[in-house]
């Protein structure tokens, strides 16, 4: 969550206690919602019929810091209780150690009113669930610093992930990475052919390496360019949304398909020997002539006269 | 024009990758020469590098299972590419356990270098990642630029101390000074000196040993008439040293330099299976 925002939501409700999160350009946002079994003892106050279940933010860094030296809480710490007074004017986090030690951290809070994302997971066309690891290996092929990736679908069955490139960046500059994983790397897929969203790396990294610690499965949620991607992990306590803005076709109109957005070239063969080899052939002989329907969100590639010195490459 | 070229066994992807990194700690940009059996990394001297210029050579055959390479024309079978290395070393960098690496000159939105990796997977298909390194083409009629640096009339030359040592030495003295200089002599010693208004600082090696050279006529062969203490200075900017030695990742068999009086040291540094010489100017 604090890759994310800078502030943390605690909103208690009758299923449980979720924590949230929101990024200032409101492009990002994250829900943990812990079930009252996740906690030995849950009690989210009483609402009356006008007032709702108190809700508050904190600071981040200060609820964080709490929490600092995981391998060290983990050998001191018993128990943790985080208390919340209506009239109070501090949060209380208590933590309960060996010893007969007790922390107590009295944090400055903000109420606040509900922070929700508007978004359904039921309307989205195309849906993928991988194992977390999957999705890690993938993404480790791209630089810390990228900031957007395309996930895209190809015509072969295969999903690729591919950098994204800036409108401002120079393509001459620019080094395009891409990878396919196959269908059956998936838990399951069902996506709508041809479709692709491209979305913010970082927050994405975030969630993945929580999903890895956990272990967890990961759904990726996703429909036209411009609609949030969702992305969510489920386990018998815990549900995590994780809500991006992605870029809509509007933005990506004036870019060519070969810098940006989904490869309509044909994914790499299966056969072993010709795995690189024919897509790689593939790859140079499509540059002249598309092959396959022409998107109908992308400009036609409009082949560029010959400005550089050798020719196109021949196979 | 063509290049294609195939990596199948790890431990030639391994070492290709630490000798990119290493070219990659050195240059941001640089030429990379294709010809038949070799392949060259070249940094020239201009004004923008500091002055500092870099060959890198090494024999395709101890790295690639496959390659192949076509140049411009047949009585020029060389092909001459501008590139980032940074970019290739990217590239490389998760392909440690990889099935297979081919990499290919190709032309898509411009000229690039394309990397495939074939990774392994536990489906029934590998996972192919791609990179398409963006290339400058160089133009024929620029190769003179970039033709191979000859060994300068030198002073005095050495073996270098263990890199480690002289690693460490040295990146402690760029905390203090931005130049440094290093004098040797044909006794075996070797001095590295740093100074400023505050402090000097000079460190000692001695017993290093001096390479034979083949003598020549007329220059080598007063090496007898010289006076065998007498200390060859040069002083150069500590950042480039400090690049170089940083940027070795594996312990060359054979490292040198060649120091021509106030005038630039040659480093020579030999792997089994490649070579590297970096040329530093020594500053006014």
């Amino acid at each position: 969550l604090s890759r994310i925002g800078d502030e943390l939501y605690l909103e208690p409700t009758e299923s449980g206690l979720s924590l949230r999160a929101v990024n200032s350009s409101r492009s990002a946002f994250a829900s943990f919602l812990f079930a009252p079994l996740f906690f030995q003892l849950y009690e989210p106050g009483s609402a009356g019929p006008d007032t709702e279940l108190f809700r508050c933010k904190v600071h981040m860094k200060s609820f964080l810091g709490i929490f600092r030296s995981l391998p060290s809480l983990e050998k001191s710490v018993g128990k943790c209780l985080i208390l919340l007074k209506p009239r109070a004017n501090r949060l209380v986090l208590q933590l309960h150690c060996k010893y007969g030690v007790t922390k107590t951290h009295n944090l400055a809070f903000q109420e606040c009113e509900r922070l929700q994302a508007v978004f359904d997971t039921q309307r989205c066309a195309s849906r993928l669930c991988a194992p977390a690891r999957v999705l890690a290996e993938a993404v480790v092929h791209f630089p810390l610093t990228l900031a957007e990736v395309t996930l895209g679908t190809c015509p072969g069955g295969k999903i690729s992930l591919r950098n994204y490139v800036e409108e401002e960046a120079e393509p001459s500059k620019t080094m395009v990475t891409e990878l396919w994983l196959a269908e059956d790397e998936f838990q399951s897929v069902a996506v709508a052919p041809g479709s692709h969203i491209t979305f913010c790396l970082k927050e994405f990294r975030g969630l993945l390496s929580f999903a890895e610690a956990s272990n967890l499965p990961l759904t990726i949620h996703f429909d036209e360019p411009g609609r949030p991607v969702i992305f969510t992990l489920d386990d018998t306590v815990l549900e995590v949304h994780l809500v991006l803005a992605t870029l809509s076709d509007l933005e990506s109109n004036s870019q060519s398909p070969s810098t940006n957005g989904v490869s309509h070239l044909p994914a790499p063969s299966d056969d072993f020997p010709d795995d690189l080899e024919s897509y790689m052939v593939a790859m140079e002989t499509s540059e002249g002539g598309l092959e396959g329907p022409h998107s109908p969100t992308f400009p036609l590639r409009i082949p560029r006269p010959a400005d550089c010195e050798p020719e196109e490459e021949e196979e | 024009m063509r290049f294609r070229a195939k990596i199948v066994d790890l431990a030639c992807l391994n070492h290709f990758s630490r000798i990119i990194n290493t070219i990659a700690k050195l240059a941001k940009t640089c030429i990379l020469r294709l010809t038949v059996c070799k392949l060259y990394f070249i940094l020239s001297d201009k004004v923008a590098n500091g002055g500092a210029s870099m060959w890198c050579e090494l024999s395709q055959g101890n790295f690639f299972d496959e390659f192949q390479m076509e140049g411009v024309a047949a009585e020029h079978n060389e092909i001459y590419l501008e590139l980032v290395p940074e970019n290739l070393s990217r590239a490389l960098k998760t392909a440690q356990n990889a099935k297979a690496v081919k990499i290919k000159l190709t032309n898509k939105h411009c000229p690039c270098l394309s990397v495939a990796v074939e990774l392994p997977s536990l489906s029934s298909s590998s996972r192919i990642v791609t990179h398409d390194i963006p290339v400058g083409v160089i133009p024929r009629r620029m190769w003179n630029d970039f033709r191979e640096p000859s060994v300068p009339d030198f002073d005095v030359s050495i073996y270098l101390p263990a890199l480690k040592t002289m690693k460490s030495v040295v990146e402690r003295m760029k905390n203090l000074s931005n130049f440094i200089v290093i004098e040797a002599n044909l006794s075996g010693e070797m001095n590295l000196k740093i100074e400023t208004d505050l402090v000097s600082v000079t460190t000692h090696f001695k017993d290093l040993g001096n390479p034979p050279w083949a003598s020549e006529d007329g220059c080598q062969s007063s090496a007898q008439d010289r006076d065998l203490e007498s200390m060859a200075e040069a002083c150069i900017d500590i950042k480039k040293l400090q690049q170089l030695l940083a940027g070795q990742q594996v312990n060359p068999t054979k490292a040198l330099c060649n120091i021509v009086r106030k005038r630039i040291v040659h480093f020579i540094l030999l792997h089994e299976e490649v070579s590297l010489q970096y040329f530093i100017p020594a500053v006014a």
